[in-house]
């Protein structure tokens, strides 16, 4: 039995699908986060994956990788000081309860 | 032909991947989400470890699990009170969710699985990249080289700590 290119991808693609249904069905803004670092990391699995398949010695898909986790660590890390921001004004963190600057 | 050890490993880290991202999103207790992430983001530094990118793994635990799990838990803990339940999901929405996700898992799988002959390669050896090289590359401004890229995420991450100072300070 051998390892094939396949087979990393199943996982990666499960990830993503979980990270699309939490990102639809989660009320909490930190539950919505979180779904979105689940997909961010299943594209990075893809990028490493593909790179070490199709050319080995190069390392454009790692710099790639690690740029991409450089950035969504930035990205996180303002998105919870707007929540918690809205939190501190809102009380509330769920979207169905944050409609102030709706309409 | 792969190792018996390295097969084995690849399944446990797989099962690993898929469990924990399911229970992820499925749990109803936010501060388990998030501990379920930690192990999901662990099992994705196993994988990079496994297919020789040790460098890669060791940035994935120092970050994501070493940062970002620690962001998501403090905020979790200013927000909320622990151990609360959310809300049930109302059926339709849930059924959105279920239906939107399986059918671009399965547009992506009937893509992945028409190019069979493409996804079957076997994986080519390959000498793990040395931190040599990793730096080489990082920080050189030839054709290959990531000076730029390098830089410009320097100041993004400048703009960051800023721009969290600012939005989430008391005023």
């Amino acid at each position: 039995m051998n390892l094939t290119l396949l087979m990393y991808l199943i996982p990666s693609l499960i990830m993503f699908g979980c990270g699309v249904y939490g990102f639809l069905t989660r009320k909490n803004m930190i539950a919505i986060m979180i779904s979105l670092e689940l997909m961010l990391n299943s594209i990075d699995i893809n990028f490493v994956v593909f790179n070490r398949y199709l050319f080995p010695g190069q390392m454009e898909g790692m710099f790639f990788t690690l740029f991409a986790i450089a950035i969504a660590a930035a990205e996180t890390a303002l998105a919870l000081a707007i929540i918690i921001n809205v939190f501190r004004i809102a009380k509330d963190v769920d979207i169905n309860k944050i409609n102030k600057l709706k309409f | 032909m792969e190792s018996l050890g390295n097969i084995i490993m690849y399944f446990v880290i797989a099962l690993a991947i898929i469990v924990f991202s399911v229970l992820t999103v499925t749990t109803r207790k936010i501060l388990r989400s998030a501990t379920y992430l930690l192990f999901t983001l662990f099992a994705t530094a196993a994988l990079y470890f496994q297919l020789d990118y040790a460098f890669l793994g060791a940035v994935q635990i120092a970050v994501y699990a070493g940062g970002i799990v620690v962001l998501f838990v403090f905020s979790i803990l200013l927000t909320q009170k622990p151990g609360e339940d959310a809300a049930p999901l109302s059926s339709h929405r849930k059924w959105l969710g279920i239906i939107t996700a399986v059918a671009g898992v399965a547009v992506c799988g009937c893509a992945v699985f028409s190019y069979a002959q493409f996804c079957g390669q076997l994986m080519p050896d390959m000498a793990a990249p040395s931190i040599e090289n990793i730096g080489k590359f990082l920080l050189s401004t030839d054709k290959l080289g990531y000076l730029l890229p390098f830089e410009a995420v320097s100041v993004l991450l400048l703009a960051c700590i800023i721009g969290g100072v600012v939005i989430a300070r008391r005023r």
